[in-house]
């Protein structure tokens, strides 16, 4: 009890110093929290993936289109219990050099898509017109808010990989079921783009970007992928088929390499907060020199001279990243609505919460460390000689 | 009259520890900030030193990369006759069609995946570039369905040795060549006869449309008439080394913006640690700085010292952070550019211009650091300080 009193006396001694100290520790554990929220963000879509869906796809890359005829034979394989598909319609939305209007653009079969997502949300009366309407379209409530879309407006879209000008009608707006959903993305009738397709480019018509299927029991996953792209060895178009995490595994990877630099800057940015406490720590037992021997002197064990300074910097430590905790939610839910549409889902996760307290508390020990080895080695003669 | 130099560099040394853990912190922060610049610097320059000067592409308007872009056959051989265009030697005009897909490969020892830029390239494509040399093996026939792979693909990528063979589109492609872009994107390009690709991909257009100037200056001309043809008008024509920056705009903002905005957060810290060290300078030479007053210095000249004290620190500090930081540029990273989405390999790229923000930065944070410690210092009433413990 007395070495917690004198802990919180000591820490107060330099009022301004441990109020810089905390400040540091708070900011430094915040972008901490941040840089690890964007590493999460960054495999939102690993997170968000069902966990009996799989994606059919061109085995050379995801550019390669597969054909429509696939659809009923994938259908038949033993196991699958609903099918879909999409093409990825890109196009650009006014500006393409400002990336606030970039938002994935997928064509979608209207009668199937939402039965193999479940998690997009769509009010069943908005539906209804949507799947009526050969040129409409539904988008997600984030990029809705956004651009401010509503229903009834037109969208017109710039093709690119489907070239002309395309304008759609909205006629819905999806809502994600949980956090994890994605709500920036903007779906139109498959059907619409084939057509327009068939009279442009005719030898691209029937083309299918990708399947989605769901299967009875997960269990079964690789045995129902084997089998399907064993249907399409030897053909034209062959096929990979893996579960929708693997796939979007595929994707994070891609970018493994930036990443890891985000670790990487993570790492130093615990080195940064160590300096940070350190600092304080060293000076503030260099000063008390004098009063650790005359503790010593009156017969207080070497315990508590590692109580009174671990417990300082653990004390500042604990308050500076409670602190920069509480700051990483506000300065994180600013980032997302600066980029709304990179990072589809940006959410602080619990492991994020874990390892920054986990980082901040290292901090305390470690900082600590140093000055009382220096402390408890120093004679009583020597510490009482000593000048601040 | 000004304190000399020596007291200040003399300070420094007497609190080693100090001065040393705070260095740490601004070279720390020095080190990521120029690390940075250098990365985004590195992606720019590798895409602008892929385009020259003497060429220009043809895609589609609102294309935003060749992956994207459709030109018709038809359309290729009219911009074929257009009189910007310079001619070969034997009056051919200096014009590739080329088709560009991407494959997917694994990443050696790993399960990562990269996108893999496949280009189908005519004969006059390969002297458009003729950068490009071949480090192994030999080149590719033309009507034949055989390969070269990029310096970064063969080292980063399975698959990629002279002799395998790949499967990509009706055919089975063999490796017969390596290819050395000397640090461009086309080190991570694979490339083939285009006449062949275009079928096996069941492709009946080409990606784009790449030319040789008559002279550099004709460009202006050539867009003009480009976009003034009703046939062509489709189309757009860019510098090469315009377009192939734009592939780069997206990734180097990308790592700029969050780099800074990150590095620019935690100098907060190193800033904080720059403080605290400064201020107890201050209360530890209380007696010093009264002494000091009280011999006839001026507030004025106090100031002075101590921000010079926290100046030098960040110099010092900025100094290491980019000694560290130079040790980068011997590293390469071979990852997706969002700009194109495929594989591209580059370093981190140090430029006079990144040492001069870096240490501009530094000294920022020492002044910053320093300004409110040495202000106390320039306020301590002679008699107080004396008489301070």
């Amino acid at each position: 009890m007395f070495v917690l009193k004198l802990v919180l006396k000591n820490a107060l001694r330099h009022k301004l110093r441990t109020i810089l100290t905390i400040v540091g520790i708070a900011v430094a554990v915040m972008s901490f929290g941040f840089l690890r929220t964007v590493v999460t963000a960054w495999s939102y879509g690993v997170e968000a993936s069902a966990a009996n869906r799989m994606i059919t796809r061109a085995s050379v890359s995801f550019i390669f289109p597969l054909p429509y005829a696939y659809r009923d034979q994938i259908a038949r394989v033993p196991g699958v219990t609903h099918i879909s598909y999409a093409n990825w319609f890109q196009g650009v939305y006014k500006d393409a050099a400002d990336f606030k209007n970039f938002f994935p653009r997928l064509a979608i079969d209207p009668d199937t898509y939402f039965d193999v997502y479940p998690e997009y949300l769509v009010p069943e009366q908005e539906m209804k017109t949507f799947r009526a309407e050969r040129n409409s379209c539904i988008v997600g409530q984030k990029i809705a808010k956004e651009h401010g879309f509503s229903i009834g407006d037109i969208i017109t879209i710039d093709g690119d990989i489907y070239p002309g000008r395309w304008d759609f009608v909205v006629r819905g707006i999806y809502k994600g079921r949980d956090a994890t959903a994605d709500e920036t993305q903007m779906f139109f009738h498959w059907n619409y783009l084939n057509e327009r397709i068939r009279e442009l480019q005719p030898s691209r018509e029937g083309d299918v970007g990708w399947y989605i299927l769901t299967v009875n029991n997960p269990a079964e996953m690789s045995s129902v992928g084997r089998t399907i792209d064993a249907m399409y060895l030897n053909s034209r178009a062959g096929t990979k088929t893996e579960t929708e995490r693997e796939f979007q595994q595929g994707f994070v990877s891609m970018s493994s390499a930036i990443i890891r630099s985000l670790e990487i800057v993570s790492f130093i940015i615990i080195g940064i907060i160590l300096l940070v406490l350190a600092n304080t720590i060293v000076m503030a037992a260099r000063e008390r020199t004098t009063e650790y021997a005359v503790l010593k002197t009156i017969g207080f064990s070497p315990g508590h001279i590692i109580g009174l300074i671990g417990g300082e910097s653990l004390l500042i430590a604990g308050i500076g990243g409670a602190l920069g905790l509480a700051l990483t939610f506000p300065v994180a839910g600013a980032f997302a609505s600066m980029f709304p549409t990179f990072f589809p889902v940006f959410n602080v996760e619990t492991i994020t919460i874990i390892l920054a307290a986990l980082v901040a508390a290292l901090a305390g020990v470690v900082a600590a460390l140093f000055p009382t080895i220096r402390a408890l080695r120093t004679s009583i003669a020597e510490g009482l000689r000593a000048i601040g | 009259m000004k304190i000399p130099f020596t007291y200040t560099w003399r300070s420094l040394w007497t609190r080693r520890l100090t001065t040393v853990l705070t260095l740490s912190g601004i070279a720390l922060v020095a080190f990521v900030f120029a690390s940075v610049l250098m990365l985004s610097r590195g992606v720019e320059n590798t895409l602008i030193e892929t385009g020259s000067m003497d060429n220009a592409i043809v895609i589609r308007k609102s294309a935003t990369s060749e992956l994207v872009s459709q030109i018709e056959r038809d359309h290729a051989n009219l911009i074929k006759t257009y009189p910007e265009v310079a001619l070969l030697p034997d009056g051919k005009p200096f014009v590739s069609g080329e088709t560009y897909v991407i494959i997917n490969l694994l990443k050696r020892g790993s399960n990562d995946m990269g996108n893999i830029s496949v280009r189908g390239i005519s004969p006059e494509g390969l002297q458009l570039r003729p950068q490009v040399k071949l480090s192994a093996g030999r080149w590719f026939s033309m009507g034949t369905q055989e390969i070269v792979v990029g310096k970064n693909i063969a080292t980063n990528f399975n698959n990629s040795a002279i002799g395998e063979q790949l499967r990509f589109g009706d055919a089975l492609w063999t490796i017969v060549g390596h290819i050395d872009g000397g640090g461009t994107a086309f080190d991570s390009e694979i490339w083939g006869d285009v006449e062949q690709m275009m079928p096996a991909f069941g492709r009946p257009v080409f990606s784009s449309v790449t030319l040789r100037l008559k002279s550099p200056e004709m460009f202006d001309a050539l867009k003009l008439r480009v976009e003034q043809d009703p046939r062509t008008s489709y189309t757009e024509v860019k510098r090469e080394q315009e377009y192939y920056k734009e592939q780069s705009k997206f990734m180097s903002d990308f790592i700029r913006v969050l780099g800074l905005v990150v590095t620019i957060i935690f100098s907060i810290g190193a800033m904080i640690g720059a403080m605290i060290t400064m201020y107890a300078a201050v209360a530890n030479r209380t007696r010093e700085i009264g002494t000091m007053r009280a011999l006839g210095f001026r507030r004025r000249s106090i100031l002075g010292a101590f921000l010079v004290e926290s100046i030098l620190l960040s110099l010092i500090g900025g100094a290491i952070g980019i000694g560290l930081a130079s040790f980068m540029s011997l590293v390469r990273i071979s990852t997706t550019n969002f700009g194109s989405f495929s594989e591209l390999a580059f370093g981190f790229a140090l430029a006079p211009d990144i040492i001069g923000w870096t240490l501009f930065f530094s000294v920022i944070m020492g002044i910053v650091g320093g300004f409110l410690p040495s202000v106390r210092a320039s306020r301590l009433s002679i008699l107080n300080a004396l008489r301070s413990a």
